[in-house]
C-alpha cells in the first residue's frame, strides 16, 4: 500500500496505479477545441453545456478537461459558472477535473471550485522559474497535481533534446525547491501535427514518443500527458482519418509510457479494428518511416472521408455490385430493406437447402451486426432496423423451408428457446420487445405472450413450448410484486429454467432481495437489452451456466447481506412527527382560485397537429437507450447519427399518423370542491339531490359505483365505494407523507398540504385528468407486426407515448390558462413548460408523490374516465392503452413535485385504516416503497 | 509542504512521542454538556453584554445589542468563562488527552448570526487560552500526562460547492475566498492564544475545507511559524457519503496536501455506523486516524442515549482493530462516556501508520 500513487478526486478517488495503463481525459468542454461547446457558452446555454460534460464522463473520461479561453469571455467567470454547475451532478462531479487555461487567474478561479483534488492545466518555465514556483506553490495549497508544459523561456520544445532538458529542470525545480509530489507532475512535452507536408514536421510525432520514454524511465512516479488531437491537425474536417491517426499515436506512446491524454473519449476507434491499409499509411506517418508516407496517406484519405457519408451521395448503391453474401450483409449492418427480398431469393437459388441461407450468409450478417453492437459500435435502433431486414428474409425463405421439411424433416436449430411477457397487471412492453428483438437476432427463438399475461400462462407457455428459459418484463410497481410471485410459482411447480427480470422499475437490488429469495434455481436480472444477450448465451451454453449462475448468486447474496447491514439508507422519523411537520400554508390570506367550470369535461377528439409542438422528445429516444438530451443529442459525436436518423424516420411516421388519422386523442377533465382532512382531501359532490344518468361526478351528476375492468376476468382487488361511503361524508383521496428525517426548514410533504383544511373554513378545490393518445393503435401495430417491421411498430409505440404526454402538458396548460383560469396570463415556451416553470402540479398516481395506484380507481370513477375517454384500468392499476396518463391537478403556487420516498410501519397502518384495507393489502400495494420487512 | 517552522517544537515532540506510544484521548462534546446548565439570554450575556448597554459595554454600540445571543454558545468564553473552564476541566479529569477550544462558531461568518463578527478575534483567543489554562493545570496533577489544546475550527454555517437554492444548481452563498478570509482570522486567533495544534472539523463540505486548510497556510506565514493540523469529516448518512457527496476516500484524497497531522470523522453518526468508513481511511491514510462519534443515533426526542459503557466497547473494538490513534466523542458524549472510552482503549497499541513515502523534499 501506499506507493507513490497519483490520488485524485472529484466525488470518488481516481488513484493512477499502472493497471489503468492509460487515463482518459475529457476534452469536448473545453471552448478552444469544441466549436459546440463554445457556442453553447457564448450564448449561455449553460445547461447544454453541463449535458456534454455528462456525456464525456458517460463515455469513459475519467478526468474532465475545462477551458474557457475565449477572447469574448470573461473566461474567469465562465469557468466559475461551469463548476459550479457541474458540482450538482453527481453523475457528473464524480470524476476529478482538470482546470485548463493559459491565464493564471482563471486556473486560481478555478481551484476554488474544487472541493476533489483536480489537476491544473497547465504551469511552465515560459515566464521564468520565478513565476512557475509561485503557481506551484498555490497549486499545492490549493491542493491540486498539475501539468507542466515543455516550455522555457526561450520556448516551446520541439526537439528530444529540449524536452528533457525542460522536464528535467521542472521536476528538479518542484521537487527540491518547494518539495512538490512526483506523482503530482504530469508532462506534457508537446504534441505537434504529423503530415503537415513541411519535411521538419515529420518527426513530430516520434520524437514526443522517443522523449516519453527517457521521461518514463528518469521520473517513474510522473505522469506523461498531452494533447492528442493535436497530432492530426493536417487533416481537420477528416474525422475517419483523424481518428485513425489518434488511435495509432496512441497505441505507440502508450508503449512508450504516455499514461495519460486529452482526448475525444467518445470517438476513439481500436488500433486493431483500423482498415489494415489505413493503419499502415497511418503508421508510416506517425513513425516517419517513409518518404512519401504523407503522399501516400493523402492518396487515400479522401476515400475514408467519403465512407462515411456514403448514404448522401449518388455512389450509396455501389454496395450493390458486391457478391450476394456481402449485399446481404451489407442490408443486414445497414437496415436496408429494399433488396432484401431479391438478394435472398437469389442466395437460395446457390444453396440446396433453404435453411443455408438462413444459417450461412444471414446469420453471418447478423453476427456481424451482435459484435458491432457488443462492441458498442451499433446502436439499438440500428440493431432492430437490421432484425427488419432479417424478418422480412427469413418470411421470403419460410414457405420454401415448410415445402423441404415436409420432404425431409429436418429443422432448424435455435440458439435456445424464451417465452416473454409482460406480466399480469402491466400494458408496458416497448423495452420487451425491444429486447425480444435483439435475443431473436442472435439466433433466440422467442415465444412473445404480450402483455397482460398471467402468471400460469406463462408457466403453462414454457412448458408446452419446451422453453429453455422465461423473461419476465413491467414497467409499474406493482408489476414487481407479480414477479415475485411469478417467480413463487415456478419453485412451487418445480421448475429448473431461469427467469429473467427486466423492466425500468426492476433493479438488481430487488432482484436480489424480493425476487430471487423465491425461486433459489436461477433467476436473473437483465439490466437492458444490451446484456440480455450476454445473459441468454451464458445460460444456454453448457459450459459456463453453472459459473454463470454461481457469480449471479454469490452476487445476489451479497446484495442481500448489505442490504440487512445497511438500516434504512436514511432515517425516518415518525408519522406524528411528520404531520408535525407539514408544510403550513397561510390560509387567511390567500384565496384559492375559483375554476371557472366545476364538474367534468369531457374532450373527444382533439387534434393531433395541436399537440406536435409540445412534444418532450427528450424521453422517445431513452426508449431506444439513446441517452442525451433533444435537441443537442442530434449531433454528439457518438450517438447523433443514429439519433438523428431515428428522430428521420420517427417524423415520417408521426406525419403518417397525424395526416391518416391512424391515432385518436381524447382527455377527461373535472374539478370539485375539496378540504383537506389530515393527510387525506375530501371532496364534496356538489348536488347530492342531482339526478342519475350522468358523465361522471360532476355538477349535476353522480357516481358511477364501479370502474370499468373488461381487460380481465378477475374481480378489482380493491374496495370500490359504495354511494353511502360518499353521499353525506364525501369522498376521500388517499395520500402518503413524507417521513424523511429532514433538515430545519424543509416540510414533510403530503399533496393533501396544498390543499386548505376543512377547518380553515376557505373554499378550495382540486383536479383530475385522464388522457389518451393511443386509440386506434392496434390495427396499425398489427400491420406493422404482419410485414415483420417491429422497428416501426416500436416507433409508433413510442410515439403514442410522447402524445399522451403532450396531450397530458397540453391540458394542463388550458387548465391553468382556461378552464381553472388562475394562469390566463402565462406565456412559456415548450422549453419552460418541460422544466415545469408553471404554478400548478400534475402529479399522477403510482409516481414519487402518490405511490399508490389503486387512488387511480377513485379518480377513474369521478372522471367516468372508462367512458368518456376510452381508458379502462387494468387490475393492476395500469392504463390501457398504454398511451394514456392520468392524474390529479392542484393549483396551489407553493405547490411542487416531491417523492414520497420510505414509509415506516405507522404510516402504513394508518393508511390501511383510511383506504379500508388490512395491514398486509396496504403492504402489498406500497411495498415499494415499505422502509421495512413486512412480517 | 509549509517550510516553516513549528511554533512550539517541544510541544509538537510531546504530541508525536505521545501518540507513537498510545491511542490518545480527544474530549466529549461541549454543548450538550452547556445545557445543563441551563442559561437564559441572561445568562448568555453575563454581566459584559447586560441588557439596557449596562455593565463594562465592551463591543461597539450596535445591532447586537436587540439581537437576542442565547444559544451562541462560543460567547459563553467570554461571559461565562468559569463554566467553559469547568466542561474542560471535567473532560480533563476524566483522562482526556487533548481538549477541544469552545470556538466551534468562531469565524465572522457564524457569528454573522448574532450580529457578533467583531467579537471573532477575542473569542478565538480566549477560547484557546482558557482551554491552555485548564490543560495547563491538569498536567501540573498529572505530570507524566501532557495535555494539548486543539484549536478548533467548525464548519461555518454556509457551503461552497452546494447551491442553496434548488432551483439555481449554480447559485453559491459563500466563496472560497470570504471563507478563507474568515478562517485566516480564527487560525491566528487559535494560536495565539496557545492552541498546540488546530483542527478542521465536523466537515460535511469538502471544499469548505480546503479554504480553512489553505487559510491556515496563509495564517502560518503571517505568524512565521507552524503547528500541527487534524481534519475531521463527518459522513451524514448511511450513504457513506458527506453532505457534499464525497466518499470517505475521496475526502481523504483531496485534503491530503496539506500533510495533517491526523484525517478522521466526527459527529452525524454514532460510532457503530462510522466504523466502515473510519475503517477506510485506516487503510489509506498516511497519517494518524482519529475518530470521535456521537453518541448513537438521536432518539424519538431528538437525544443521544448511547451509554458510556456501550460507547466505549464499540471504540475499544476500533482501538484493538488497529483502527485508530486518536479517539473522542462529539454530540451526546460526557465525561463519562470520555472515562470510559479512556478506559476502553488503554494498553492497546495505536494503529502503525503505514511506511510512508516522503516527498522529495
Amino acid at each position: 500500500m501506499n506507493q507513490r500513487y497519483t490520488r485524485l478526486s472529484g466525488l470518488e478517488p481516481l488513484v493512477i496505479t499502472p493497471q489503468l495503463l492509460f487515463v482518459n481525459v475529457g476534452e469536448r468542454t473545453n471552448v478552444t477545441g469544441s466549436a459546440q461547446f463554445k457556442k453553447l457558452i457564448k450564448e449561455d446555454r449553460y445547461d447544454e453545456a453541463v449535458e456534454v460534460a455528462r456525456q464525456q464522463v458517460a463515455n469513459g473520461a475519467q478526468i474532465l478537461d475545462v477551458n474557457m479561453d475565449e477572447g469574448l469571455l470573461d473566461s474567469e467567470a465562465a469557468m466559475v459558472k461551469f463548476l459550479s454547475l457541474i458540482a450538482a451532478e453527481p453523475d457528473i462531479a464524480r470524476i476529478p477535473v482538470m482546470v485548463d487555461s493559459s491565464k493564471w487567474s482563471v486556473i486560481e478561479a478555478g481551484l476554488k471550485c474544487l472541493q476533489g483534488k483536480g489537476v491544473v492545466n497547465s504551469i511552465s518555465l515560459k515566464e521564468g522559474e520565478a513565476p512557475f514556483l509561485e503557481q506551484a506553490r498555490k497549486v499545492l495549497r490549493y491542493g491540486a497535481a498539475t501539468v507542466v508544459m515543455a516550455f522555457d523561456e526561450k520556448g516551446q520544445a520541439d526537439s528530444v533534446e529540449r524536452r528533457l532538458q525542460i522536464c528535467e529542470r521542472s521536476y528538479r525545480l518542484l521537487t527540491e525547491k518547494i518539495g512538490f509530489p512526483p506523482e503530482d507532475i504530469i508532462f506534457d512535452s508537446n504534441i505537434f501535427p504529423v503530415a503537415t507536408g513541411i519535411e521538419e514536421h515529420a518527426d513530430n510525432a516520434v520524437n514526443f514518443i522517443e522523449a516519453a520514454k527517457e521521461l518514463k524511465k528518469r521520473f517513474p512516479d510522473s505522469h506523461i500527458s498531452g494533447g492528442v488531437s493535436n497530432v492530426s491537425f493536417s487533416f481537420r474536417g477528416n474525422n475517419p482519418v483523424r481518428e485513425a491517426i489518434h488511435s495509432v499515436f496512441l497505441y505507440h506512446a502508450i508503449k512508450a509510457g504516455m499514461d495519460m491524454g486529452i482526448v475525444n473519449a467518445g470517438a476513439m476507434p481500436i488500433y486493431d479494428d483500423l482498415d489494415p491499409e489505413l493503419r499502415e499509411r497511418v503508421e508510416d506517418v506517425v513513425l516517419n518511416r517513409r518518404a512519401d508516407a504523407t503522399e501516400r496517406l493523402m492518396e487515400i484519405a479522401e476515400r475514408y472521408k467519403k465512407g462515411t457519408k456514403e448514404k448522401d451521395n449518388g455512389g450509396a448503391l455501389a454496395w450493390r455490385e458486391l457478391p450476394v453474401a456481402k449485399r446481404l450483409e451489407h442490408a443486414l449492418v445497414h437496415g436496408i430493406d429494399q433488396f432484401v427480398v431479391e438478394d435472398t431469393e437469389e442466395a437460395r437459388k446457390t444453396v440446396t437447402r433453404t435453411l443455408d441461407v438462413i444459417e450461412g450468409p444471414l446469420m453471418d450478417g447478423m453476427n456481424v451486426v451482435g459484435d458491432l453492437f457488443g462492441a458498442g459500435k451499433m446502436f439499438l435502433p440500428q440493431v432492430v432496423k437490421s432484425a427488419r431486414v432479417m424478418k422480412k428474409a427469413v418470411a421470403w425463405l419460410l414457405p420454401f423451408m415448410e415445402e423441404e421439411k415436409k420432404n425431409s424433416g429436418a429443422a432448424g436449430k435455435s440458439n435456445g428457446k424464451i417465452v416473454m411477457a409482460t406480466v399480469k397487471g402491466d400494458v408496458h412492453d416497448i423495452g420487451k420487445n425491444i429486447v425480444g428483438v435483439v435475443l431473436a437476432c442472435n439466433n433466440f427463438e422467442i415465444v412473445d405472450l404480450g402483455v397482460m399475461v398471467p402468471a400460469q400462462k406463462i408457466l403453462d407457455t414454457a412448458i408446452a413450448e419446451k422453453a429453455d428459459m422465461i423473461g419476465v418484463s413491467g414497467l409499474i410497481t406493482p408489476s414487481l410484486e407479480e414477479m415475485a410471485h411469478v417467480a413463487k410459482e415456478m419453485k412451487r411447480q418445480n421448475f429448473s429454467i431461469p427467469l429473467l427480470i427486466g423492466g425500468a422499475t426492476t433493479s438488481r437490488a430487488h432482484t436480489a432481495i424480493k425476487i430471487e429469495p423465491n425461486y433459489e434455481t436461477a433467476c436473473v436480472w437483465v439490466k437492458d437489452a444490451s446484456r440480455a444477450v450476454g445473459v441468454a448465451q451464458s445460460l444456454v451454453s453448457k459450459e459456463l451456466v453453472d459459473g454463470f449462475l454461481a457469480k449471479v448468486r454469490a452476487e445476489y447474496a451479497e446484495v442481500r447481506e448489505r442490504h440487512k447491514h445497511r438500516g434504512s439508507g436514511k432515517r425516518l422519523v415518525t408519522l406524528d412527527a411528520a404531520r408535525a411537520n407539514a408544510a403550513k400554508f397561510d390560509w387567511k390570506d390567500y384565496t384559492p382560485p375559483k375554476p371557472r367550470k366545476t364538474g367534468i369535461m369531457v374532450f373527444d377528439d382533439i387534434p393531433l397537429t395541436e399537440l406536435l409542438p409540445v412534444i418532450d422528445w427528450t424521453p422517445f429516444f431513452q426508449a431506444w437507450e439513446l441517452h442525451g438530451h433533444y435537441p443537442e443529442n442530434l449531433g454528439d459525436p457518438v450517438v447523433g447519427a443514429q439519433a438523428t436518423e431515428l428522430f428521420n424516420d420517427a417524423q415520417k411516421i408521426l406525419k403518417k399518423i397525424v395526416a391518416e388519422k391512424w391515432l385518436r386523442a381524447k382527455a377527461v377533465i373535472g374539478f370539485w370542491p375539496a378540504a383537506r382532512v389530515g393527510d387525506d382531501i375530501e371532496i364534496t359532490l356538489p348536488l347530492p339531490q342531482a339526478p342519475l344518468g350522468g358523465e361522471g361526478w360532476g355538477e349535476g351528476a353522480t357516481l358511477h359505483t364501479n370502474v370499468a375492468l373488461p381487460k380481465t376476468d378477475a374481480p378489482p382487488p380493491h374496495p370500490t365505494l359504495s354511494p353511502e361511503q360518499v353521499q353525506g361524508r364525501g369522498l376521500m383521496l388517499h395520500h402518503l407523507r413524507q417521513q424523511a428525517d429532514k433538515p430545519v426548514e424543509r416540510p414533510n410533504l403530503c399533496l393533501s398540504d396544498f390543499i386548505a383544511p376543512k377547518e380553515a373554513g376557505v373554499a378550495d378545490w382540486i383536479g383530475g385528468f385522464a388522457v389518451t393518445a393511443g386509440l386506434g393503435i392496434e390495427e396499425h401495430l398489427e400491420r406493422f407486426h404482419k410485414d415483420n417491421d417491429d422497428y416501426s411498430a416500436i416507433i409508433l409505440k413510442a410515439l403514442a407515448d410522447r402524445l399522451a404526454e403532450a396531450l397530458a402538458e397540453y391540458m394542463h396548460r388550458r387548465v391553468r390558462k382556461e378552464f381553472w383560469g388562475y394562469a390566463s396570463d402565462e406565456t412559456l415556451d415548450n422549453e419552460a413548460l418541460i422544466a415545469e416553470k408553471y404554478r400548478g402540479i400534475r402529479p399522477a398516481p403510482g409516481y414519487p408523490a402518490c405511490p399508490d395506484h389503486t387512488e387511480k380507481a377513485t379518480l377513474f370513477q369521478l372522471l367516468n374516465a372508462t367512458n368518456n375517454a376510452g381508458i379502462e384500468l387494468t387490475e393492476g392499476f395500469s392504463m390501457y392503452p398504454a398511451a394514456a396518463v392520468s392524474g390529479w391537478y392542484f393549483s396551489h403556487p407553493d405547490s411542487q413535485y416531491f417523492v414520497v420516498g420510505k414509509l415506516t410501519r405507522d404510516q402504513v397502518e394508518d393508511y390501511a385504516r383510511r383506504k379500508g384495507w388490512t395491514l398486509a393489502e396496504a403492504e402489498r400495494w406500497l411495498s415499494a416503497n415499505l422502509d421495512y420487512d413486512p412480517d | 509542504m509549509n517550510p516553516l517552522p513549528w511554533k512550539n517544537p517541544a510541544r509538537v515532540a510531546a504530541l508525536e512521542a505521545a501518540l507513537a506510544r498510545r491511542i490518545l484521548v480527544i474530549d466529549g462534546a461541549m454543548g450538550t454538556m452547556l445545557q445543563n446548565y441551563k442559561l437564559d439570554e441572561d445568562g448568555y450575556r453575563g454581566e459584559r453584554f447586560a441588557r439596557g448597554h449596562a455593565g463594562t459595554h465592551a463591543h461597539g454600540h450596535g445591532p447586537s445589542c436587540e439581537h437576542d445571543v442565547k444559544g451562541n454558545n462560543d460567547l459563553l468564553t467570554l461571559t461565562q468563562p468559569d463554566i467553559i473552564k469547568a466542561v474542560h476541566t471535567a473532560y480533563l479529569d476524566a483522562g482526556a488527552d487533548l481538549v477541544e477550544t469552545n470556538t466551534f462558531n468562531s469565524t465572522t461568518i457564524s457569528q454573522a448570526d448574532y450580529h457578533l463578527e467583531h467579537l471573532v478575534p477575542e473569542l478565538n483567543r480566549e477560547g484557546a487560552r482558557i482551554a491552555r489554562e485548564c490543560c495547563d493545570a491538569a498536567e501540573a496533577r498529572t505530570p507524566g500526562q501532557p495535555r494539548f489544546v486543539i484549536g478548533v475550527l467548525g464548519p461555518t454555517s454556509r457551503t461552497a460547492s452546494i447551491s442553496p437554492d434548488v432551483n439555481n444548481p449554480g447559485f453559491r452563498n459563500v466563496s472560497f475566498d470570504e471563507l478563507a478570509t474568515a478562517y485566516t482570522q480564527a487560525t491566528l486567533g487559535l494560536v495565539e492564544g496557545g492552541a498546540d495544534v488546530v483542527m478542521v472539523e465536523t466537515i460535511f463540505d469538502t471544499l469548505n475545507a480546503k479554504a480553512a486548510l489553505f487559510a491556515i497556510e496563509t495564517a502560518f506565514d503571517t505568524l512565521g511559524a507552524r503547528v500541527p493540523v487534524m481534519i475531521s469529516g463527518t459522513i451524514t448518512d448511511l450513504s457513506g457519503r458527506t453532505l457534499s457527496g464525497q466518499t470517505a476516500e475521496a475526502f481523504y484524497y483531496s485534503l491530503r496536501h496539506a500533510k495533517p497531522l491526523s484525517i478522521g470523522l466526527n459527529c452525524a453518526l454514532g460510532a457503530t455506523e462510522l466504523r466502515a468508513y473510519v475503517d477506510a481511511l485506516a487503510r489509506i491514510a498516511e497519517c494518524n486516524v482519529s475518530t470521535h462519534p456521537n453518541a448513537g443515533l438521536p432518539n424519538a426526542f431528538a437525544e443521544y442515549d448511547e451509554t458510556p459503557e456501550h460507547m466505549a466497547s464499540i471504540i475499544g473494538e476500533f482501538a484493538r482493530s488497529g483502527l485508530v490513534n486518536l479517539v473522542g466523542g462529539c454530540c451526546g458524549t460526557t465525561p463519562a462516556h470520555i472515562a470510559a472510552i479512556a478506559q476502553a482503549v488503554r494498553g492497546v497499541a495505536p494503529r502503525k501508520l503505514p511506511g510512508i513515502v516522503e516527498a522529495a523534499a
